[in-house]
């Protein structure tokens, strides 16, 4: 039912845990709907120089998670913004048409994250004024 | 079983269950030497008939059945229980319009009361307690004047919790309805007996006594008559038109016959190997539960719910190291939606997404469980360090 890449991402999911200083954190699902995410982000010179994630949910959600922080690292902001939950699902040679809308919410999740992390510099900028 | 050197354990037998090679060997010359239509007037033809009436007088031993001719054959139990349903229900419609059913059906059964809904008549799933049991107050409560036909599982295959059929027919007869029973999981692992039960009608699977697939039965009482879902030469007393699946019906009765003589000490022995899989589960693994009841529960069935997890990601797991099981999650599902039986017994729809399905058979040992005692407390822990609803003093 899966593709090889996306049981390699089950069996060996990268980034999991948390990031205890996270710059951002964005968490996205619902445990009632059986999928519930997590991300960290780290953020150093505009670039995720961090990320972490955190899933309760299937097969697939866990996969498209470890990818999306796969994809994520080293980028810039705008870039890591571009992910979407179509090039997740790419990456991972494809998701059954099922699990595309309820577990496939990772790219969601780092752009809340990401969300996160500008809120919280714009507060900061407005607090030395 | 081994495949590349990975233990291949099949624990799903409350979904498909292989059959018995007994079984296979009683139904093959019935595909190339007696091939005659049971509607035939000549030799092939009566021996073909000859054989159904045996398998006929097999199964009717095996539910005490009043007499052979009791068995109707069918495709399988979805059919039977469509067939007693509307059958029953659009028999006495000028009775009464009401069906009242429980909470914990198969969807054959919550699927032909809701179509019947569609027709005008008005359906009552009666509630069950976290044991999965039926209120018992609340079913005579639900069934009024209007109510002429009970649906109810023997046992639900899902949670394995076995209703009092007994104490249920008293009440359903005592108000003037008839009782359906949806034997399908039960009949093959407990004793099922029409007469002392009380039951009008009952479903019976072929699969689940290790019989081919595509083929079941619908008891219908002597004196009872319904209208047929399928019109034609008036095969099964005019109540199930369309040639009798011969090869099958015969390997039904084989399985029939089996299950009558074997059933005792099978259920004895599975009896022990469910019970050392849930305490072996329950008691390393916190906030692990049992769904259903812990005593009047069907041998073969371990059903459990493990708390912050979900259950598709433990069946996966489970499958990569060659234990095949099933969940009640919805991302296990077609649909998309946990299962309506584990919601039924009070369960939040996150704690039916933990649910994991163990259902034992005819090849496994005490060996096989072991294993699998050994295997999931490390996949439950790997899937709870990584899920942000496990709390922190469960994590490693």
């Amino acid at each position: 039912m899966y593709s090889n890449k996306v049981m390699d991402h089950f069996t060996h999911p990268r980034n999991t845990g948390e990031i205890i200083d996270a710059d951002g954190v964005g968490t996205v699902g619902n445990p009632t709907c059986g999928d519930l995410m997590t991300m960290y982000i780290k953020i150093k010179d505009n670039r995720i120089e961090d990320i972490k994630f955190k899933t309760f949910g299937c097969g697939a959600a866990i996969a498209t998670s470890s990818m999306t922080t796969e994809l994520a690292k080293g980028k810039t902001i705008d870039e890591a913004m571009k992910i979407s939950r179509a090039s997740v699902a790419e990456s991972l040679g494809g998701l059954p048409k099922v699990k595309m809308h309820c577990s496939n919410l990772a790219a969601d999740a780092l752009h809340a994250a990401i969300e996160d992390y500008k809120g919280k510099l714009k507060k900061n900028k407005e607090e030395q004024k | 079983m081994t495949i590349n050197n990975v233990r291949q354990i099949y624990v799903d037998h409350s979904a498909g269950k292989p059959v018995d090679s007994r079984v296979v060997d009683e139904m093959l010359p019935y595909f190339k030497a007696s091939y005659g239509n049971p509607s035939s007037f000549h030799r092939f033809g009566q021996e073909a008939k000859q054989a159904l009436d045996n398998s006929r007088e097999d199964i009717s031993k095996l539910i005490n059945a009043e007499k052979p001719e009791t068995i109707i054959f069918t495709s399988g139990a979805t059919e039977s229980n469509n067939l007693a349903i509307k059958g029953m229900a659009i028999r006495n419609r000028k009775k009464g319009t009401k069906i009242v059913t429980s909470a914990v059906e198969h969807m054959s059964v919550v699927n032909s009361c809701k179509s019947l809904v569609r027709q005008g008549f008005q359906t009552t799933f009666s509630p069950v307690d976290s044991y999965g049991l039926l209120d018992l107050a609340k079913l005579e409560e639900n069934i009024d004047e209007q109510t002429k036909l009970v649906s109810v599982v023997y046992a639900n295959g899902e949670i394995g919790t076995i209703q009092p059929i007994n104490e249920i027919s008293e009440i359903v007869h005592k108000k003037g309805a008839y009782l359906h029973v949806d034997a399908t999981a039960a009949c093959g692992q407990i004793p099922v007996n029409v007469k002392k039960d009380g039951i009008d009608l009952m479903t019976i699977s072929c699969n689940d006594m290790y019989g081919p697939k595509g083929v079941g039965a619908l008891y219908l009482k002597d004196s009872l008559r319904i209208d047929p879902l399928l019109h034609g030469g008036g095969q099964e007393r005019g109540l199930r038109s369309g040639t009798e699946n011969v090869s099958s019906i015969i390997g039904f009765g084989k399985a029939a016959e089996i299950t009558r003589l074997e059933m005792k000490s099978e259920s004895k022995r599975l009896v022990k190997i469910r019970d050392s899989l849930i305490q072996g589960l329950i008691d390393p693994v916190p906030y692990t539960f049992l769904n259903g009841h812990p005593k009047k529960r069907l041998p073969d069935n371990v059903s459990l719910r493990f708390n912050f997890i979900e259950g598709e990601s433990i069946l996966l797991s489970l499958a990569l190291s060659g234990v095949f099981a099933s969940s009640g999650s919805a991302c296990a599902a077609k649909t998309l939606q946990p299962s309506h039986v584990l919601l039924a017994m009070g369960l939040k729809h996150e704690e039916a997404h933990g649910s994991l399905m163990i259902t034992l058979g005819r090849q496994n040992t005490q060996k096989d469980a072991d294993y699998i005692k050994e295997l999931i407390p490390s996949i439950i822990d790997r899937l709870r360090n990584m899920s942000p609803l496990t709390p922190k003093e469960l994590k490693k």
